[in-house]
């Protein structure tokens, strides 16, 4: 047996604590642990994005870290985009456009989406489909994805 | 993985002696986007890895001598966000830009890109025609090594047990020159390398290439340092029989393989013809960058 490292993190501005194995994922952590399934795993091996979390403000998928990395970093999830009833305006649009049929990999979108936005509030279509070229979707072709995100920045805007 | 040990030593010193006194396979984690990976698919089962983010000064770009030293640990998204670097490197952006996903460029570092010793690493044949020189610490104390030289076979490094690499140092830009990277991919997006060409080249004020450094990619077990091709341009204009001696010269230099992704007689032809292109690319940076 490995040794169980306890670990201190801030997932969704609220503090946990869990023990972990050093090979177990941040992914595994999230759902196994923690339970907060809103993360999905897809590939685990960082080429769909599924799994897209934050990790100190930076993109990450959470397959590709370890939980014991995550001592004292703060982990933005799928679950704290919404505000308590009010859903995020990317969240809202991929509801009215149905950038959605599945499922899996929306939650992955969702917060990749937004970490365009925040760094990019005006994107074009092109810089929306190579941002989400990590995120794979089986379902939708991705028109309805990219509408979806184009037209929640344009709101968030104010355009 | 069940005896799998984790270490996150806060000195270089603490992680070479944890590297060195390793029993069996030990490896360096720094932004895991390829250990985890093969620890994920059992490619490679450690006993021991060591993270070396906690340690200082590894997860930082630093102006050094007009040039800049990348620590070990530094995220490829802070290289592409950092506006002096993509100002005096723009052909290093250009394969750092190609890793991976925006997601894998969260956590992927040059320094691992060139550990993992493929030879179709994208940021690989750029920093090697930039004349990068990798810091390496290890048991016996610290050397510096061309980037060129730290490949020496698909997954193999020359790096000796215990050796980490602590940064690599892009060199002061040279006036008057500009670098670049292409690959051709069947995709234009989350893909790998079939064949990749960088030119990192000087023009003096007539416009004649006065020196030139051309790097290919993904065409033999390791990148290939091609002085045939930095000859075909040095003292031209990089008018069309120049092209013409580049392109066959980059072609010539090819030792691939055929697999899925390309047929040896297709990744010969295209390393001439991404050769031309590259090329044209650094020599219209070579005019704009001063």
């Amino acid at each position: 047996m490995s040794k169980r490292h306890h670990i201190s993190v801030a997932v969704n501005g609220d503090d946990y604590d869990f023990l972990c194995e050093p090979a177990q994922t941040l992914l595994d952590v999230l759902r196994d642990e923690l339970m907060l399934t809103g993360t999905k795993e897809g590939c685990a091996t960082g080429d769909c994005g599924a799994c897209s979390v934050m990790l100190d403000g930076r993109l990450v998928c959470s397959c590709l870290v370890l939980a014991v990395e995550t001592e004292g970093k703060r982990v933005d999830t799928i679950e704290g985009m919404a505000k308590d009833d009010q859903l995020h305006p990317l969240q809202r649009s991929f509801l009215e456009l149905n950038g959605l049929q599945c499922g899996i990999c929306t939650p992955g979108i969702l917060v990749a989406a937004r970490a365009l936005l925040e760094k990019n509030p005006d994107p074009t279509e092109t810089e929306v489909r190579y941002w989400l070229a990590g995120n794979l979707c089986r379902c939708t072709g991705y028109d309805k994805v990219v509408r979806s995100v184009l037209a929640a920045a344009a709101e968030m805007r104010g355009a | 993985m069940t005896d799998l040990r984790y270490e996150a030593p806060a000195t270089l010193e603490a992680a070479v002696a944890l590297l060195g006194g390793a029993g069996g396979v030990a490896r360096v984690l720094a932004g895991g986007t390829d250990v985890i990976v093969q620890m994920e698919t059992e490619l490679v089962e450690p006993e021991l890895v060591v993270d070396i983010k906690k340690i200082p000064g590894l997860r930082a770009i630093a102006p050094e001598n007009g040039g800049f030293r990348v620590g070990a640990a530094t995220p490829a998204m802070e290289m592409v966000e950092h506006a002096g670097l993509c100002r005096a490197w723009p052909g290093v952006i250009d394969g750092v830009k190609l890793i991976g996903s925006i997601q894998v460029k969260g956590r992927a570092t040059i320094a691992g890109n060139l550990c993992n010793a493929s030879p179709a690493a994208d940021s690989v044949p750029p920093l090697a025609a930039a004349g990068a020189v990798a810091r390496v610490v290890g048991p016996a104390g610290r050397r510096e090594v061309e980037v060129a030289k730290i490949p020496v076979s698909p997954g193999k490094t020359s790096l000796a047990k215990g050796e980490i690499i602590e940064s690599i140092f892009l060199p002061a830009r040279a006036k008057n020159s500009g670098d670049a990277y292409e690959r051709f991919t069947p995709r234009t997006e989350m893909d790998i390398a079939v064949v990749g060409v960088a030119i990192n080249l000087t023009i003096d004020g007539s416009g004649v290439c006065v020196a030139a450094r051309v790097v290919l990619g993904a065409v033999a077990p390791t990148i290939v340092v091609s002085e045939e091709c930095a000859k075909a341009i040095v003292g031209t204009r990089l008018d069309e029989a120049a092209l013409e001696k580049l392109a066959a010269a980059a072609s010539a230099a090819c030792r691939p393989i055929d697999d899925k992704r390309g047929t040896i007689e297709f990744r010969v032809k295209v390393a001439g013809v991404l050769a031309r292109r590259v090329a044209l690319k650094a020599l219209e940076r070579a005019r704009h960058i001063v």
